[in-house]
């Protein structure tokens, strides 16, 4: 009897062994399985690893790879994209793959009822999108503007099922979700990918995802051999991680990531501030003055430990088409001199307007973020060289949303900002003043200044443009308002920074997100 | 002896925490950016932190808050539970009905839940100073429906003794009663209960503090100095780091110690 229950125990925990799970955790539960409406990092790794696009970005060249479309040719000047589908593809279901899905999911991405955000990344003005299928395998998009690096786009849109929504086409299908704990992705015995000997993909047979907000818990988990890698990882976590010679993790700093930390006034009109705030916040000296105050080496230095870059725009130095550099960067004289040319004063310690008001605001953030907390002590002890009090306030995420979105009742918040590709196009729904992302005043009927109305003209411009050379200057231009006006107040861009167990086979981290899993039909276990 | 030696330190933290502008050898807000995460120096007793602020001075001011603002909110908490719980109690019928079920209904909701969604609410231009009063006095002004319940039996109790329909029969009036007769005998369970509420606010203020919710920078508490504690694993590297931890344990078995013999006195 014993003998029977230990062979079981024996059978069970051999089986164990050989199923190869790949295991790491989210900070925060899905808000969406859909792949379509996806605006948040987890729901973004769950579409990521079930959805299949027709074009994948290699995170590895950052160039654009055929996936469900064997090829593709974007024509009339970028208006018109025209693919060649794979033959014999089936979804998880074994439900074949046609045109038919392709149009219908542009279709449903498109439909303004559906509210995806990827809708921002295909401006039509409202005008209609042609689309047909062309012979057994080929489909034609035509829209009615052109769209400059059209195919790239694709890399986000995961084709849906036109019959079964459940369906998918990418490497793993979902198979359990337990809500606040974790999510388990099965393999999709039907994913059309093989390897160059003719091996059916993905290696691995799961992924279990599973959603721990601590990262103290997270590192500990890793340390336990209990998940396989972290990404994104935090400076502190990672030198200790690191330091540690009997790890068996590999460390990578891939550099600067393309992230943000940013910090912006509210300059909403309908805010309820008093009127005196609401003209400090809308005067570009009273902003420049504050940004110009900011010693951003120290934010690298005391908050990152050295993992960061100073950020003076919205673009990363390791996104180097794209990335305008600054001049020297500006000093506290310089910061003065704007407070002076903004009809501010001191009064001893205290900085007065030219009402004789004190100068006194308060910044949000997300509490439960160390890194936060630490960049807002050291933003209030630079900004006190200026005599402005800054008090600081922690909200819970939900409350936090809540004021920069709908009740606007906040003075100015700190937050990080996630930039997926490389493209300016990808920030169209930041810097557009009607989109719902541009923070410092969302969703304007018309622009509310004139460099507003600028960049929404460059923004239009470079994204209509199928010349590089017109889009790099039309965005260089957008960099230089943004260096002027400080809309957003740039702080850092923390470096991607990552720890993969030694026991994950084929992990080549890269600096776009998702650093570790973006080959994840190509990454094994070994026991 | 032992509560006389539990008061006698406790008092003497106390005065630390009181005197911390003229104890701490530098200013909770001080930074040093060149000194940052610093080891124990003579400069700098238990080091410096991420912001190169003085690790030791800080936790003198944290003594300060957390050991001055505990008490009073649990003044005022009791205060509140003597009111409602003796009111309740002499009233008596529907208000006592209505009392119960609103302490009830206080006791099930989820106080850190709770906490949270008041303190979303206030205003924002608090300075820190502020911050730290609202938020101890939310935590007093939620955290009274325990003790008002004890209270109210305790009225009861007494009102219904022989010595009480005594002093009614002789035509002795509700107030004076209330004053003369019931206060005194209610008095060591009103000790008992202040004396409860002290180290469950510290501990709350420490709980909130943990998620980023309780005493907003740059001041220190005891609760927020302990959130270093979150990353454990650098405790190996900087055993100094348990420093606050220490000294929160060690007030709290003084409280402890303190009110055990306050307890055996209501006894």
């Amino acid at each position: 009897m014993n003998r029977a229950v230990v062979a079981c125990l024996w059978t069970l925990l051999a089986l164990g062994a050989l199923a190869s799970e790949l295991r790491f955790s989210v900070r925060s539960e899905p808000r969406t399985f859909d792949p379509l409406l996806v605006d948040d990092s987890s729901s973004e790794t769950i579409r990521y690893l079930t959805g299949g696009p027709l074009i994948r970005l290699d995170r590895s060249t950052q160039k654009p790879v055929a996936a469900l479309a064997a090829s593709w040719r974007v024509t009339e000047a970028g208006r018109r994209i025209d693919f060649e589908l794979r033959p014999g593809v089936v979804f998880s279901d074994g439900t074949a793959f046609t045109a038919d899905d392709v149009i219908y999911t542009m279709k449903r991405l498109l439909n303004p009822t559906t509210h995806s955000p990827l809708a921002d990344s295909f401006p039509t003005g409202g005008k209609p999108v042609e689309m047909r299928g062309v012979g057994p395998h080929g489909v034609m998009i035509r829209f009615p503007n052109p769209i400059a690096d059209l195919a790239s786009l694709f890399d986000q849109v995961a084709i849906q099922s036109r019959t079964k929504p459940d369906a998918v086409l990418g490497p793993f299908v979902l198979s359990e979700h337990k809500p606040g704990i974790s999510i388990l992705l099965v393999r999709n015995s039907h994913f059309w990918k093989k390897d160059p000997i003719g091996k059916q993909l993905p290696y691995l047979d799961s992924v279990r995802v599973s959603i721990q907000p601590n990262r103290e818990a997270e590192a500990l988990a890793l340390e336990r051999g209990e998940i396989d890698f972290i990404q994104n990882i935090d400076p502190e976590i990672y030198d200790r991680l690191s330091k540690n010679p009997d790890r068996l993790e590999v460390f990578n700093d891939a550099g600067a990531s393309l992230d943000s930390e940013q910090l912006w006034f509210n300059q909403v009109p309908s805010a309820p501030l008093s009127s005196t705030k609401k003209a400090w916040y809308a005067d570009s000296h009273f902003r420049r003055a504050v940004s110009y105050a900011l010693r951003r080496e120290d934010l690298c230095k005391l908050v990152y430990r050295g993992h960061a870059v100073p950020a003076y725009g919205p673009v990363s130095p390791s996104n180097r088409y794209w990335f305008s550099a600054a001049g020297p960067p500006p000093s506290l004289d310089d910061a003065l001199k704007e407070l002076k040319a903004g009809g501010f004063k001191r009064s001893g310690d205290t900085l007065m307007d030219g009402s004789g008001t004190r100068v006194e605001f308060s910044i949000i953030s997300n509490a439960g973020s160390k890194i936060h907390e630490r960049t807002l002590a050291l933003i209030q002890q630079d900004l006190t060289r200026l005599g402005i009090k800054v008090n600081l306030v922690m909200l819970d995420f939900s409350s936090l949303i809540e004021r920069i979105t709908r009740t606007f009742d906040y003075d100015a918040c700190l937050m990080s900002l996630t930039n997926v590709g490389l493209d300016p196009n990808e920030q169209m729904n930041v810097w557009v003043s009607a989109a719902e992302n541009h923070q410092w005043n969302p969703s304007q009927k018309s622009p509310a200044n004139p460099w507003e109305a600028e960049i929404d003209k460059l923004m239009l411009a470079q994204s209509a443009s199928p010349e590089m050379k017109d889009r790099k200057a039309a965005f260089d231009r957008v960099q230089q308002i943004v260096r002027e006006q400080q809309p957003f107040i740039y702080l850092v861009h923390p470096n991607a920074l990552t720890a993969v167990s030694r026991r994950l086979r084929g992990a080549a981290p890269a600096m776009l997100r998702p650093q570790v899993y973006w080959n994840v039909e190509l990454l094994s276990l070994s026991n | 002896m032992l509560a006389a030696m539990a008061k006698a330190l406790l008092v003497l933290i106390l005065f630390v925490g009181v005197c911390a502008p003229f104890v701490a050898p530098h200013g909770f807000a001080e930074m040093s950016r060149d000194e940052a995460l610093s080891g124990p120096s003579r400069t700098h007793l238990l080091g410096t932190d991420e912001e190169g602020r003085d690790r030791f001075s800080r936790l003198i001011y944290g003594i300060r808050i957390s050991l001055i603002l505990a008490p009073l909110a649990a003044v005022l908490t009791t205060m509140i539970a003597v009111f409602f719980g003796a009111l309740a109690a002499r009233r008596g019928g529907l208000f006592e009905r209505a009392f119960l079920i609103f302490s009830d209904a206080l006791l099930c909701i989820p106080w850190m839940f709770l906490l949270i969604s008041v303190r979303a609410l206030l205003p924002l231009n608090a300075d820190a100073g502020v911050s730290v009063s609202i938020t101890f006095l939310l935590l007093a002004s939620l955290g009274w429906a325990g003790s008002a319940r004890v209270v109210r039996v305790r009225v009861r109790n007494l009102l219904v003794r022989d010595d009480q329909l005594w002093r009614m029969a002789s035509g002795i009036g509700d107030a004076r009663s209330l004053f003369l007769h019931v206060a005194p005998n209610l008095w060591p369970v009103i000790k008992t209960q202040f004396w409860l509420a002290v180290p469950a606010f510290i501990l709350s203020e420490s709980n909130l503090s943990m998620i980023g919710l309780g005493v907003a920078e740059p001041l220190p508490s005891l609760g927020n100095l302990i959130h270093e504690l979150e990353n454990i694993g650098a405790v190996r590297d900087a055993p100094w780091l348990l420093a606050p931890l220490l000294v929160l344990v060690l007030v709290l078995l003084l409280l402890s110690a303190a009110t055990n013999q306050k307890r055996n006195e209501t006894i």
